[in-house]
């Protein structure tokens, strides 16, 4: 028998995980707007408490709408399984949960999304979880910073805001020395640019909320799990899935479901008792703009790429930060890891510092001044007026966040369109520096 | 036949031979995996039959448990190999004796002088898979759990 071909990225892009729907026939995938699910008798009810058969109890566990969500994200991912979160922010601490206990630590890089600098240095100290941060430019960085307390590597592929390309592969093998696996957050690029499972990665975490859901209107997150890291290698460090769990009458996760055991723990436990699922609605519309990412993320890379190099050229600019950019430092690295497109989120200095920033963001017409990112339309931002400003100075340029950075997330636009509107921002911000 | 990946046609083929299935280290401890992939083959119409010298007699989920696979009265179609590596080549050998038309080997077990044995005698092999994982999978309920069931169809299901 011959092996039959494996879809192709756009193919699974609209159908992974969706199928008609068995009763109704309906083709596009249902809202199953619903809490719970009838029992058919006693002992369907107790198998699927015991973890027995696969089925819906509850929807903080599993929804049937959010599963299909799950599917998809995990076949673009090429994992093995997935699990929806409330948002891009419980995904990372449900990613964690399996791994973590009071005492232990992660590696995280410092150059990250500043919600997330924030979530791991501060409020993680209350689960007793250390993060300790290092610059992702060098991985010998990530291997010095590795203690017998460690737990994970955590970094993003292409780091939000600054344009960097983290060298995937040489930071995975750091991983798999320290015996730990290696988390990506791969929301800037989404699978269409990388998979990070192709280059070592053990697990991903999204933000559905930007780019997969595509048009800004629904939070939401997923942890991906590549179903490839062994939990009995080094068993006593994840105690978690490889110990009895008594609530489940001494099951042990890893030893029962195999290369699912990461993700069934990540609904039977993790969704369980911390309770962040996503809505049944907000997974449906991510479904919708699943269906066009590949599209989407080809006219955001073009755009981001025009208007990167046209603020290159721009007098009143100091400099860019575009891995597209042939001047940027991670232009190799970006050729290697995201050959189709260097993403559309990038920053940029401008003349004239802080005011000159806070000018320009209050100038464009076309593109959003919002906190946000990978949405159809063109967004800016002042990081150090707004998203970073509870990071110190020197926080705020290691984050790559300082006082003359602005924030680009390039949308679908018509480009010519963006180019002008930031032409008349620049403008407006030089001539009434101008005129002080 | 290569054992490293197989075909979902086949995989589908062997399930619906498959009615009456000896599992082999069937245990009646109910937080054992052996217990899950029972009960769940059970609820999708499968009749499975207990082998484990050490619970012979006792019932598991209503069925007898029997000490051999020689023990087990009638015909069966399917040995489900609960038991490690080493001890499938013995079981594949008794699979064989017993008149099965399939070896399944469970995750983890995979030998491949009993899978040649087996084919030589005309009896489907798959290996280092576990039948709840591919059933689930292959209808429509794995995904039900968030993983990626690597099935893409525009056809409508059985409800």
């Amino acid at each position: 028998m011959s092996k039959p071909r494996t879809p192709g990225f756009e193919t699974l892009s609209v159908h992974a995980g969706a199928a008609p729907d068995p009763v109704t026939g309906a083709r596009n995938t249902p809202i199953f707007q619903t809490t719970s699910y009838v029992f058919e008798d006693v002992d369907d009810a107790a198998s699927l408490f015991n973890l027995q058969k696969p089925g819906f109890l509850y929807s903080r566990v599993g929804n049937p709408t959010v599963a299909v969500l799950e599917e998809r994200v995990a076949a673009l991912e090429n994992g093995r399984g997935a699990t929806a979160t409330a948002s891009g922010h419980s995904a990372q601490i449900l990613a964690l949960f399996p791994l973590m206990a009071p005492g232990c630590e992660i590696v995280a890089a410092n150059k990250l999304y500043g919600g997330s600098l924030n979530q791991m240095g501060h409020s993680y100290k209350k689960f007793g979880w250390q993060a300790r941060f290092v610059d992702p430019g060098k991985a010998e960085n990530f291997a010095a910073a590795v203690t017998d307390r460690t737990r994970a590597i955590f970094i993003e592929n292409l780091a939000n805001p600054g344009g960097v390309v983290v060298d995937l592969e040489a930071v995975a093998e750091v991983a798999r020395d320290a015996g730990v696996p290696l988390i990506v957050d791969s929301t800037m690029a989404t699978p269409y640019l990388n998979q990070p499972f192709e280059w070592g990665a053990d697990l991903v975490v999204h933000s559905t909320t930007k780019f997969m859901s595509g048009n800004g209107s629904s939070i939401g997150g997923v942890v991906v799990d590549s179903g490839r890291y062994d939990w009995f290698a080094q068993r006593e460090k994840w105690p978690s899935l490889t110990e009895p769990a008594p609530e489940y009458h001494g099951l042990r996760f890893a030893e029962t479901f195999g290369d699912l055991a990461y993700t069934v723990y990540g609904h039977a436990v993790g969704l369980r008792d911390l309770g962040p699922c996503q809505s049944p609605f907000n997974a449906w519309i991510t479904l919708q703009g699943l269906e066009t990412l590949a599209l989407r993320m080809e006219r955001h890379c073009a755009n981001a790429q025009a208007v990167a190099e046209f603020l290159e050229q721009h007098p009143a600019v100091a400099w860019v930060s575009y891995a597209g950019l042939e001047s940027s430092p991670y232009h190799d690295l970006a050729r290697k890891y995201m050959p189709k497109g260097a993403g559309s989120v990038f920053t940029f200095g401008v003349k004239g510092g802080y005011e000159a920033g806070v000018r320009i963001v209050e100038a464009v017409e076309i593109i959003s001044h919002l906190a946000n990112i990978g949405d159809t339309k063109s967004l800016i931002l002042h990081p150090a007026s707004t998203t970073h400003r509870q990071l110190t100075e020197e926080q705020l340029i290691a984050a790559g966040a300082g006082q003359d950075v602005l924030r680009l997330s390039v949308g679908i636009e018509t480009v010519d369109d963006i180019i002008e509107d930031l032409d008349r921002a620049l403008h407006a911000a030089a001539s009434s520096k101008a005129a002080e | 036949m290569n054992h490293e990946t197989y075909d979902d046609r086949y995989i589908k083929d062997v399930l619906a031979r498959a009615r009456t299935i000896a599992m082999v280290g069937a245990s009646p401890n109910w937080n054992r995996p052996s217990f899950f992939v029972m009960k769940y083959l059970q609820i999708k119409g499968f009749r499975v039959v207990p082998v484990n010298p050490r619970a012979e007699g006792e019932t598991i989920l209503g069925e007898t448990t029997y000490a051999g696979l020689d023990d087990v009265p009638g015909s069966v179609d399917m040995v489900d190999v609960f038991r490690s590596a080493r001890e499938a080549l013995e079981i594949t050998k008794q699979a064989i004796a017993k008149g099965a038309k399939i070896v399944w080997m469970q995750i983890g077990v995979r030998n491949d002088e009993a899978a040649r044995l087996a084919e030589d005698a005309g009896i489907s092999v798959v290996m280092n898979r576990c039948p709840k994982i591919e059933y689930s999978r292959l209808y429509g309920e794995l995904g039900w759990g968030g993983f990626n069931s690597g099935v893409i169809s525009s056809k409508r299901r059985r409800a």
